[in-house]
């Protein structure tokens, strides 16, 4: 039973959630299980090895694995959805409507958000038995779930919008998303990395997104969560004013 | 009467192809349009154009009064347009996409008009049925009624009877007629001609980007066609008519204007001591008209 559909944006917004929830052993399932693998494999390897900020070193783990799964899932959400519209060709019915710019974004970046925090909690859900896990900042929790969420959701607009065919906006997934998130401080703390790795990490703005979001489980992180929301901001206010100028100007959407 | 459409000097250029040429065109309100052309005269990139798909280069386009760049919401609420390609989401069933379709135009409850959409397009059945098990007919009458959800004052058919089959294309035509004469403006592009000489009151003919016609159905008619009398015959025509006539597989295909100019060119074939086999009377339609105005045979 469809609930009342009150205006454009929340259409569009409860479309967009229910296309992937329609699918969800496919977009929730599948990113929790591939979460619930990493996390064996690198903790049965590097359990009782390594010790970062004063935890071991699958609850150092856990954080990360929960914001990559968002990360991950917010981008293909707006994108996956954006890109087989256009080469279905139903996003006709979308721009036919009175939907303005604003609200198409809108609606697409919340979507994503919204996926992106379900496949998290399904990972901590999963994960959390694994490792004593502390939440002394839910707040940072989930404000840097929502930003991270917010950026890749936007940078998932901007490749739906691009890419014109399935292969391109794989390259974009492949060659720009992944060593983003993996080369972000998931399954490592920079502290460990070569000075010249270090300075390389800090142009990574999903460096900033995975840090405070584990500052936000045992107060202690590689920089201060008050840089990393700043950045964020940033990063997000950014991806979002290039979506909306591409979308007013009807970029790859109108001829 | 006040107007539906008002397209004015509108121009639009794809790379090389000037798609659209200084087009002007009012539409009536209540009217049945048609909008004919070869392909690539441009009739999907003027209704694009119209439907805020494609941005014209320069001139305008208004829906009701409404600009369709700067009033493009209130132009988009008065609008709805059957693409010509069938497509469809495949997430969600019939009744679904004509719920997400209401609620795109601010419309939260709509399953009365829905319902009735349905049962007019023989859909009712399907209301729950996945689009990906629909047949290719049914997607076309899912496309039909997520163009009427908003109930538009204003309705565009790009070739919406492409493909169909006959009962299909005979129920939507009786369903379509119903919405014009409750008076909803229709505008009609298609490529059977028949359709448009039996539904339009009043049709534009485009090539190459510019109106090269626009006329109601029957001036086009009667400018550009006539009637045609066929006859088979043993001897030789009078030279004067033979003049006139054209031969064809055995037949001698005769024009002409008034049913009252008959008599006279049959006694005036017999006095040439010509025996008249068979004979049939040919109208003028508008595939005729239709050639002659792509060719410039205009007369």
């Amino acid at each position: 039973m469809m609930p009342r559909l009150h205006g454009a944006f929340f259409t569009l917004f409860y479309k967009e959630v229910l296309r992937f929830w329609k699918v969800a052993s496919q977009t929730v399932g599948a990113p929790v299980m591939t979460a619930v693998l990493y996390l064996l494999i690198f903790s049965h390897a590097l359990e009782g090895h390594v010790q970062i900020h004063g935890v071991s070193y699958t609850a150092f783990l856990i954080p990360g694995l929960v914001m990559m799964s968002v990360l991950q899932n917010a981008f293909a959400n707006s994108s996956s959805s954006l890109i087989q519209s256009k080469v279905t060709g139903n996003i006709v019915f979308t721009l036919l409507a009175p939907i303005s710019h604003h609200e198409f974004y809108a609606a697409y970046v919340l979507a994503a958000i919204v996926r992106g925090l379900m496949v998290g909690v399904g990972v901590l859900a999963v994960t959390m038995w694994f490792a004593p896990l502390q939440f002394i900042y839910p707040l940072w929790i989930l404000l840097f779930a929502i930003l991270g969420g917010g950026i890749l959701g936007s940078l998932g607009v901007i490749a739906g919008i691009w890419a014109e065919k399935f292969d391109q906006l794989a390259a974009f997934q492949n060659f720009l998303i992944m060593p983003l998130t993996f080369l972000s401080g998931v399954f490592y703390s920079i502290a460990s990395l070569p000075a010249f790795w270090q300075h390389v990490s800090h142009w990574n703005p999903v460096f900033y997104m995975i840090d405070g979001f584990r500052h936000g489980f045992f107060g202690v992180s590689d920089v201060s969560p008050w840089i990393s929301l700043a950045v964020g901001g940033g990063c997000f206010s950014a991806l979002a004013v290039l979506s909306l100028n591409l979308l007013s100007r009807g970029y790859k959407l109108r001829t | 009467m006040s107007v539906a459409i008002r397209i004015q000097q509108v121009c639009k250029r794809f790379d090389a192809t000037q798609a659209l040429n200084a087009v002007d065109l009012e539409v009536a309100q209540g009217e049945f349009f048609g909008l004919l052309g070869p392909n690539g005269a441009g009739k999907t990139t003027l209704i694009s154009a119209l439907a805020g798909l494609t941005r014209p280069d320069s001139g305008s386009l208004s829906v009701m009064g409404y600009d369709v760049l700067t009033d493009y919401r209130a132009a988009r609420r008065q609008l709805g347009v059957v693409p010509q390609e069938l497509v469809f989401d495949p997430f969600f069933s019939v009744r679904e996409t004509l719920q997400i379709q209401s609620g795109y135009f601010g419309i939260s409850d709509n399953d009365d008009w829905i319902d009735e959409i349905l049962e007019n397009l023989d859909l009712t059945t399907k209301a729950n049925a996945n689009m990906r098990t629909l047949s290719g007919g049914m997607k076309r009458r899912v496309l039909v009624a997520q163009a009427l959800v908003h109930r538009p004052p204003v309705i565009v058919l790009d070739e919406p009877t492409a493909g169909v089959d006959v009962e299909l294309r005979q129920m939507l035509w009786r369903f379509i007629r119903r919405l014009n004469a409750d008076g909803h403006t229709i505008v009609l592009t298609t490529h059977y001609l028949e359709e448009a000489e039996s539904l339009c009151g009043r049709i534009a003919m485009l090539q190459g980007g510019r109106i090269v016609a626009l006329d109601t159905t029957q001036n086009l008619l009667q400018r550009f066609s006539t009637h045609t009398l066929r006859l088979r015959c043993r001897g030789e025509l009078p030279p004067a008519v033979a003049l006139r006539a054209q031969q064809s597989g055995g037949w001698w295909s005769l024009p002409f204007d008034r049913f009252d100019e008959i008599e006279p060119l049959l006694a005036e074939i017999r006095n040439a001591g010509c025996a008249i086999d068979d004979l049939d009377v040919g109208k003028p339609d508008l595939e005729d008209v239709f050639i002659r105005v792509m060719h410039g045979q205009a007369h």
